[in-house]
């Protein structure tokens, strides 16, 4: 390939340009991700603060506490002074306006000393000092063990719903000559576009009349009769599937049924894997639904309700709100990053692939 | 992409002859619809009635509380949701006004942070995918809170890095407010979306492999430069993608509900800048119980819902591009 470029310059600069743009767009990239996951750094930095240090000034903004120094029996701030041109660790022993007592914590012997200045204008010294306990207290606070559980169930149950619902729709529109199946189709296609407003109230109503309101059903029946984007995308899989295996199996003869389980669904695990993870991540997120449905009744509130109800009782804790926040993306990131790959393949299938 | 091109295709589909069925046909047909009696039973229960009876609805004053108790009051609820009731407009206008500087900002980020995924000047790229993508999976409510603590005029870090960087005060009660200026307030909860990117960057992207390489050999050789090999090459050839993900994200903007809901209740803090329009049906269906008129609410927005993609899809064919058309 190279000797058919014809360039004025050396082909050894040419690769030094090259190189050289390289690193810079990658440098570009870095920066901004650099960005982009900051206030990750920032919640899990904020996380492990103590309370104390939101309201003072000059506190640093790592994780730290004040440091003491306890002398005869008696707990003193130290404070950083300025001493000889350099910045030195003093116990405040005694506060005055002119002029102030101070210990130098090196030399204890030497016993307090009176230092001219202003105490006010010194900056507490501080240590890093994470507080993981504070992942502890928001646990128990928020009650996430009840949480979790919740979710958990909610979005198992769900999952299993779901996917079983839209394999078995997603074969009947991919596999069966059904008079009007284009239109029926589209109309599936158009439910994805749909307001979920358009059909709440009555939906709400109905499920009010049923006793439903209060517990998990209205959230969990309706994920049994499966959702346009999880039949498209399966259905887009299934067209892929070649039907001659179908017919080898007709011919040896198995039904329609057994054909979706024996042929169809073996070959399918990667669309299968993704509609699960889309909806378990679908339902974990989930707010507007549970929020409805569970008003009320804090003891079945999935993890996104009960973290808004957290954020109103404790908005003045940014610490634990911060860490009630990162607990629960904890999983959710997890099951990602074990699944990427066939998460994205069925982000793009659902996207892009015609 | 099927999706929209599939509806759009709609319209054209060719009425077919009807052919009397044979035996065997029937008997497919049946299986077919045994497979999509879920899907049909769901579509009837959970979308077509309560579509119509949302309809009938907003025809009664209704309380779920006291069912009983509905009377027939025929078009007042219209009336008072298009001509009355000044919230109606303004939570609308204010959700337009949101939409207009979200969704491009969101868009442009997506589609910058594809492109330089799909640079072959990257190197490390499939990590830094997975990163991109990672806040998508952290639940709203959650990069909601995370967020605000890091736009918190007082010790968040945005400010303090503005402070920093400039010496401009920033921080403080006279510094920058980020959720409490009604001026700034679309900023940041736009700043929450851009944690939501990962979809979109992952369908850009795949849009952008999809372009021809051969495309931009030939450019190259011609001398286009990168920005004439973006807006002549790359763009063009990518607006089916842009358009799908325009007609979802103006659907779902409209539907914008869970940002203010968690940080203010839905009180519109700031100077109500934040009671958008499913905020403002949130409050007259399940804090004041009016479902008549929540109802009416509900298919206002299906109907604004509509006309706004007819529109996009009208205007479509002005600025989408699709290979098929050019195979005719």
């Amino acid at each position: 390939m190279k000797e058919k470029k014809s360039f004025p310059t050396s082909p050894v600069s040419h690769e030094v340009q090259e190189g050289a743009k390289t690193v810079a767009i990658t440098g570009m990239t870095l920066a901004v991700l650099f960005l982009f996951l900051i206030p990750m750094v920032y919640g899990i930095v904020t996380a492990l603060k103590t309370d104390s240090q939101f309201s003072k000034v000059g506190a640093p903004w790592y994780p730290a506490s004040e440091d003491k120094f306890s002398y005869q029996g008696e707990e003193y701030d130290l404070y950083i002074v300025p001493m000889d041109g350099e910045e030195r660790e003093m116990a405040l022993i005694k506060k005055g306006r002119q002029s102030s007592m101070l210990l130098d914590p090196q030399n204890v012997e030497a016993g307090p000393f009176e230092w001219e200045g202003a105490w006010r204008k010194l900056e507490r010294s501080w240590t890093p000092n994470p507080r993981w306990a504070n992942f502890v207290k928001a646990w128990k606070a928020i009650d996430f063990p009840i949480l979790l559980r919740n979710t958990v169930m909610y979005a198992g149950i769900t999952t299993i719903g779901a996917v079983a619902s839209a394999s078995l729709v997603a074969y009947g529109f991919a596999r069966f000559h059904i008079p009007g199946k284009n239109i029926l189709f589209m109309l599936m296609l158009s439910t994805v576009i749909l307001p979920s407003a358009v059909t709440l109230i009555p939906t709400y109503f109905v499920f009010l009349q049923l006793g439903w309101v209060g517990t998990w059903l209205p959230l969990i029946v309706p994920a049994f009769f499966s959702w346009g984007t999880n039949v498209f995308l399966m259905r887009q899989f299934f067209m892929t599937i070649p039907r001659e295996l179908d017919e080898a199996a007709m011919i040896d003869g198995a039904g329609p049924f057994r054909i979706f389980i024996s042929i169809i669904l073996p070959q399918s695990v990667p669309a299968l894997t993704a509609v699960a993870l889309f909806h378990f991540f679908y339902s974990w997120n989930d707010f507007f639904g549970p929020l409805i449905y569970l008003a009320g009744n804090p003891d079945k509130f999935p993890i996104t309700v009960g973290l808004t109800a957290f954020n109103n009782l404790y908005s003045q804790s940014t610490n634990l709100i911060q860490a009630a926040s990162l607990i629960s993306a904890v999983i959710p990131i997890l099951v990602f990053f074990f699944s990427q790959r066939v998460f994205m393949q069925g982000v793009t299938f659902t996207g892009v692939e015609k | 992409m099927a999706l929209v091109e599939g509806i759009r295709n709609l319209k054209e589909e060719k009425p077919k002859i009807r052919k009397k069925m044979s035996k065997r046909e029937k008997k497919e047909a049946r299986w077919g619809l045994l497979f999509l009696s879920p899907w049909m039973i769901g579509f009837i229960a959970f979308y077509l009635l309560p579509m119509i009876a949302s309809l009938v609805f907003s025809l009664y004053d209704f309380n779920p509380a006291v069912p009983d108790e509905a009377t027939f009051i025929g078009f007042a609820n219209w009336r008072r949701a298009l001509f009355e009731d000044q919230e109606v407009r303004k939570s609308f206008i204010r959700t337009i006004h949101f939409t207009a500087i979200s969704l491009p900002i969101t868009l442009g980020f997506a589609l910058f942070v594809a492109l330089l995924m799909n640079s072959k000047r990257v190197i490390g790229k499939n990590l830094y995918r997975t990163l991109f993508y990672m806040p998508t999976m952290i639940p709203v409510v959650a990069v909601v809170l995370i967020w605000s603590g890091v736009l918190n005029e007082q010790t968040g870090w945005i400010n303090i890095f503005i402070e920093k960087l400039t010496g401009i005060q920033a921080t403080g009660t006279e510094g920058i407010r980020w959720l409490a200026n009604p001026k700034l307030v679309y900023y940041a909860y736009t700043m929450f979306g851009l944690w939501g990117i990962g979809n979109a960057m992952i369908i850009f992207l795949a849009g952008l492999q999809g372009v021809p390489t051969e495309l931009y050999e030939a450019a190259e050789i011609d001398g286009a430069n990168w920005l004439t090999k973006l807006t002549k090459i790359t763009l063009p050839l990518i607006t089916p993608v842009i358009f799908y993900q325009l007609v979802l994200g103006l659907i779902y903007s409209l539907q914008y509900f869970l940002a203010p809901f968690v940080l203010n209740s839905g009180t519109g803090f700031p100077e109500g800048k934040t009671r958008f329009y499913m905020v403002y049906f949130y409050k007259q269906s399940f804090t004041f119980f009016n479902m008549g008129y929540g109802a009416t609410l509900a298919w206002l927005m299906f109907i604004v819902a509509l006309i706004v993609t007819i529109i996009l899809f009208g205007t479509a064919r002005y600025w989408v591009y699709y290979e098929a058309e050019d195979l005719q």
